[in-house]
């Protein structure tokens, strides 16, 4: 069990209503889709599979979850050219030569059946990500931006997530307890495969509305004032409009509304805002697009 | 709700109908998702409006193209009206025949079909590679047709992360110890690794606006041989005043079932072009995200751009920043004489790779050529 984690136990919510309620708790703000998803993956030991914009919060849903049911989070970044190796496990191989020149300096003679049973003992086994996500079940298992991965990873994955089990060769077949609750995330760099997809649920995250969003930067970073919230809220949901390459996500705003309450800002002016713009809009053509629009059409409605 | 407007009927009953209604609306919701969505629903309150959405939403759809179909098929499912969702054959736009000329000679075309002489026969198909394909017979469309069938296009190659076995390369520590322990542990032998090449994307954009009519048939024709021998790195895209993903469409073994499917799923066939918004469409929702970064980005339009050829150079240039080449391939420059005076083709070309010809199966075997090695 990892340190931090004491209890396991709690009983997870009863229906939707609930879990978003749980969710509110600890400072995430699901809509009624969410909640439903997140639920259903509770209730049905079904992976969640989560799509949409960067900076939506699909990764922070995992953590959110991970403390609400009491579980451990094991997450797994994916990245091209992620072998089973680094997301499953690993022998440590340095050991186990070292074991073998140990156990040849001191007997000899012993018997080669039960060497050979230790060299491949649970304790030169590595865990990595999805392994340890089994054994220290009940967990939560994130697996971050998988459209990264190459397909053949999928393959892999798509094993794992249909029983819940991950069979070593030299020491037999590892079962979780209990599932762990899986989210997968993508942002749709490329198609996942449809196998992979049919297993989990699906659900799309959209940018949230003018009232969840300043609920989310009111509870997200409490010393930021009630009107400046809404300003940013406002500001950039007008960004959102704009069709820009890069349309800001939740991160951007509350980057955004840290960046104004770190310089002491009161309200969103025009002049703060055009100081402040590098922290909400990341490509220099949508800078140069709102500046030729003028920040006061931010400031201002 | 279902089971208020119909007493008596089963949910499970209700269940399978409205995935039917969806697989018509044109949304694959095969039956294991459907097995997914009455677990979902056992879970939830069945009589419950947004807990029945939400069960059906989470696990019949597949992605974000899916849930605008999924919404309206639900609208009309649920609130007791005839599905308002077109049947597959209602959609049919002006029917593949009429506007794709490779298809025309289906039924009549087959008078040379068993044409003993090998000889003559391979210099007519020598002769009909050369061909302007808006020009010819409708027997010679179904000749053609058939050479297209063995066009296997190559997919250009990129170095890989992934690395495995192979004789010369890094030495791959995991595999020499454990052969290592095999032998007594002594290291008797390295074991090597190295990164193969992989394919690169390649995502072809086929203008299929009125003035391009003549030639989008073959277009498609050598998207779907590009889809076959590449299934997973091809993404087809057909563009004329809006975006379509024929992807999935082309993905079918059988070319004319590909492209009868690829018709229905193309909703402005034959229209006009807005090649810069629809472009700018393709960037903002595919291609930025990753569906154009590092891949061969192939444009198949003529540059007749109805709209501001301004916004199409901008968006041209966009696409050039994402993409690890961008082909034009333009039909009329196989013609004699052929300047590229469009505005919109004068636009584009500063941002262009390569600009190949695309009017005869001969152009199509270059294009392969210009894919291999881009």
């Amino acid at each position: 069990m990892l340190p931090g984690v004491t209890d396991r136990t709690v009983q997870p919510p009863g229906s939707p209503a609930a879990l978003a309620a749980a969710l509110e708790g600890t400072g995430y703000l699901p809509d009624e889709g969410l909640a439903t998803a997140a639920y259903l993956a509770l209730a049905m030991h079904r992976p969640l599979f989560l799509e949409g914009e960067a900076g939506v919060g699909k990764t922070a849903l995992a953590h959110a979850l991970a403390e609400i049911t009491g579980r451990p989070l094991h997450r797994l970044q994916c990245y091209e050219g992620l072998e089973a190796s680094q997301a499953l496990y690993d022998w440590d191989f340095g050991r186990q030569l070292l074991h073998l020149r140990a156990a040849e300096a001191a007997h000899a003679d012993a018997d080669t059946e039960s060497l050979e049973a230790s060299l491949y003992d649970r304790r030169f086994l590595l865990a990595r990500p999805l392994l340890r996500a089994l054994e220290d079940s009940p967990s939560v298992l994130l697996v971050d931006e998988v459209d990264r991965a190459d397909d053949e990873f999928e393959a892999f994955l798509l094993e794992i997530l249909s029983d819940f089990t991950i069979s070593i060769p030299e020491l037999g077949t590892i079962r979780a307890q209990t599932p762990p609750l899986v989210v997968l995330t993508s942002n749709r760099t490329r198609e996942v495969h449809d196998a992979l997809k049919r297993r989990c649920l699906y659900h799309w995250l959209a940018h949230p509305d003018f009232d969840r969003e300043v609920a989310i930067l009111r509870r997200r970073l409490p010393d930021v004032t009630d009107g400046l919230a809404r300003q940013v809220a406002r500001a950039t949901a007008t960004l959102r409009t704009l069709d820009l390459l890069k349309p800001p996500g939740i991160a951007e705003a509350m980057d955004w509304a840290t960046a104004l309450h770190t310089l002491g800002a009161r309200e969103l002016d025009p002049d703060v805002a055009a100081r402040t713009l590098g922290a909400v809009l990341k490509y220099r053509e949508d800078t140069e697009r709102v500046q030729a629009l003028g920040t006061e059409a931010l400031v201002g409605a | 709700m279902p089971e208020r407007n119909a007493p008596g009927r089963d949910a499970v009953d209700t269940v399978l109908a409205f995935a039917r209604t969806l697989r018509h609306a044109g949304v694959p919701a095969s039956p294991d998702r459907v097995e997914a969505m009455l677990t979902a629903l056992a879970h939830l309150r069945v009589l419950e409006p947004s807990d029945v959405y939400w069960a059906g939403r989470l696990t019949l759809c597949g992605g974000p193209d899916d849930l605008d179909r999924y919404d309206v098929a639900f609208a009309a499912f649920f609130s007791g009206e005839r599905p308002r969702v077109p049947r597959a054959t209602a959609t049919v736009p002006p029917r593949l025949a009429a506007s794709a000329p490779l298809d025309a000679g289906a039924g009549e075309g087959d008078d040379d079909v068993d044409v003993p002489d090998l000889a003559a026969r391979a210099s007519a198909d020598e002769v009909l590679r050369h061909r302007d394909v808006a020009g010819l017979t409708p027997a010679e469309r179904e000749h053609l047709r058939r050479l297209f069938a063995l066009l296997v296009p190559a997919a250009p190659m990129r170095p890989a992360r992934r690395r495995r076995p192979a004789a010369r390369g890094a030495v791959h520590p995991g595999r020499t110890v454990r052969r290592a322990l095999r032998d007594g542990g002594e290291i008797t032998r390295l074991v090597h690794r190295r990164a193969r090449p992989r394919p690169r994307r390649v995502v072809l954009l086929v203008d299929v606006s009125g003035s391009m009519t003549p030639y989008a048939d073959a277009l498609l024709r050598f998207a779907h041989a590009a889809v076959r021998s590449r299934p997973t790195s091809t993404e087809v895209f057909t563009v004329g005043t809006r975006l379509t993903r024929l992807t999935r469409e082309l993905r079918r073994r059988d070319a004319d079932r590909a492209l009868e499917a690829g018709g229905r799923a193309i909703p402005d066939w034959s229209g006009g072009t807005r090649l810069g918004e629809v472009l700018k469409a393709f960037l903002d929702r595919w291609g930025q995200r990753g569906t154009a970064r590092g891949a061969v980005v192939v444009v198949c339009s003529d540059g007749w751009e109805r709209g501001d050829a301004a916004l199409l150079g901008e968006q041209m240039a966009r696409l050039r920043r994402l993409a690890h080449a961008v082909v034009w391939v333009n039909p009329h420059k196989g013609r004699e004489g052929y300047e590229p005076l469009t505005g919109g083709m004068q636009a584009a070309l500063p941002s262009v790779d390569h600009f190949v010809a695309g009017h005869s199966m001969a152009a199509f075997e270059r294009l392969s050529e210009v894919l291999t090695r881009a």
